[in-house]
């Protein structure tokens, strides 16, 4: 369980990226912190590794103040995967995924037979293995950032804009793929997007936060879809927009939905 | 040709001292110029005026610098000590500026993410700064090596055997085919340098080779 206590984050020249933010991830659940740049939401996941290290209020995990736990430690206790992959280029895809793991004393050949397995998890080819990250598509990065985050089991997993650098096909095999890791793993995962289909699919919860780290609404998607809190929340999540807004009608005997501007999305299920 | 075939044995001799010269100054260099490019490249405010102090080193001329060295360490002036030490402030002159770039040259998400995923500052020094500043600084230690190949002669003024003897022994006795086998000899080794340390870059930085190599689209696995 992470919980935010009133974290407040401002960084020299008054800009406050985060202000009084609490919120209680609980565990083995995907909550995704979803709003526009400056909404302070990778400032808020940062807080958890200690990347960011909040000018007031705290933030615990397991009831423990992560301030207490030595920063190197805490990071190589939590998964971490970034928008850019953030993969070492002059090391091997098998060594990037065995790196925490060598960092912690695994001896070599035994932590790198564990990652030509996590590679398999991920879906890829074993093969990909010996190369180096340089030769490998986005997408394929992507995988491997997830498999290193996972490499030493951690309970919590960060996830920061993991696949919003990837072509749409990609990035939704890619969602596919988490949400079946996540069925069999239960991680505690915290997902930061800006992108609100993407939120709504992997989130068991769903933050949206406006400018500055406040919270505009929470709950599961179908709860903020229902019933926007306000103007801004209907506005961000879409719920205005045609393709949200969908109609049934029968064709051919066939139950069909439509949006509001009459296109078809999917059939209903008899 | 005839000169070189008489005095063969002195020609090996001579480069072997050379190369006694000049390697060690080469890595004493290296060794200097990385903790200090990388203080330099952390440090901007720190660094600006020591990368300043670094060049200038490069301005004093050589005989006062191998007459004051003798004095500063208390050792003899005809000494390879002496020479190497002088090669070296040369070798830091050239190389801490080169050491700070290839430093600032490693992309800050790479070490970035390296932090976060808990690397200790140590680990990234070791792990990820140096290996990826290879490429650049490697480029610095190629001149370096030139540099001090050629500047050892000099050591023959001040009685240092190298093949610099060749050129002043040749000049003062006038046996053009000596002067010539000093110059070319020395050449010869610089060049012998400048092709280990590519080869060892080579060795160092397989993933700036495999770079190039990109996959073929089929060869897609998602």
């Amino acid at each position: 369980m992470i919980e935010f206590e009133s974290v407040t984050k401002t960084y020299p020249g008054q800009t406050t990226a985060v202000s009084d933010f609490s919120l209680v991830v609980p565990s083995h659940r995907t909550v995704v912190l979803v709003g526009s740049s400056g909404s302070g939401k990778s400032t808020l996941l940062r807080t958890v590794n200690r990347m960011v290290e909040p000018t007031s209020g705290r933030v615990l995990i397991d009831d423990e103040d992560v301030r207490e736990r030595d920063p190197v430690a805490l990071r190589r206790s939590i998964g971490y995967v970034l928008q850019h992959g953030g993969l070492l280029p002059h090391r091997s895809v098998l060594d990037n995924i065995a790196t925490v793991p060598v960092l912690n004393g695994v001896p070599k050949r035994e932590a790198r037979t564990a990652a030509s397995e996590l590679l398999e998890r991920v879906g890829l080819d074993p093969k990909v293995g010996r190369r180096f990250p340089g030769q490998l598509s986005g997408g394929q990065q992507q995988r491997v950032g997830v498999a290193r985050a996972l490499a030493a089991d951690p309970n919590i997993l960060l996830m920061d804009e993991p696949f919003g650098a990837v072509d749409p096909i990609m990035r939704r095999e890619l969602q596919e793929e988490l949400l079946r890791l996540q069925a069999d793993m239960h991680k505690t995962i915290v997902f930061v997007t800006h992108d609100v289909d993407e939120a709504f699919l992997l989130g068991d919860e769903v933050v949206v936060l406006r400018e500055g780290g406040v919270i505009a609404q929470r709950g599961t998607p179908a709860e903020i879809l229902g019933a926007p809190a306000d103007d801004f929340v209907r506005d961000f999540v879409g719920a205005d927009r045609a393709e949200r807004e969908l109609h049934i009608t029968e064709v051919d005997g066939r139950t069909i939905a439509v949006d509001a501007s009459g296109r078809p999305v999917g059939v209903l299920a008899p | 040709m005839k000169w070189l075939s008489l005095n063969w044995p002195q020609v090996v001799e001579l480069t072997r001292d050379h190369l006694l010269l000049s390697a060690p100054a080469i890595l004493l260099s290296v060794l200097l110029a990385v903790p200090i490019g990388r203080l330099a490249q952390q440090r901007p405010r720190l660094g600006g005026p020591l990368l300043g102090a670094a060049s200038l080193l490069y301005a004093i001329p050589a005989l006062p610098l191998l007459i004051i060295i003798p004095v500063i360490f208390g050792i003899p002036l005809r000494s390879p000590a002496t020479m190497i030490i002088a090669l070296t402030v040369y070798g830091l002159a050239l190389l801490v500026r080169t050491a700070a770039d290839a430093f600032g040259s490693v992309d800050p998400r790479v070490r970035e993410a390296a932090v976060a995923v808990g690397h200790s500052p140590r680990s990234v020094f070791w792990r990820v700064d140096l290996p990826l500043a290879v490429p650049v600084l490697l480029a610095g230690v190629r001149v370096v090596a030139v540099s001090t190949v050629s500047l050892v002669t000099i050591g023959a003024l001040i009685g240092v055997p190298s093949l610099g003897t060749l050129l002043t022994d040749g000049f003062q006795r006038g046996i053009p085919a000596e002067v010539a086998t000093g110059v070319i000899a020395t050449m010869l080794l610089a060049l012998f340098f400048d092709a280990v340390l590519v080869a060892a870059g080579r060795i160092l930085t397989p993933w700036t080779v495999s770079r190039r190599e990109r996959l073929l689209p089929q060869e897609e696995t998602t």
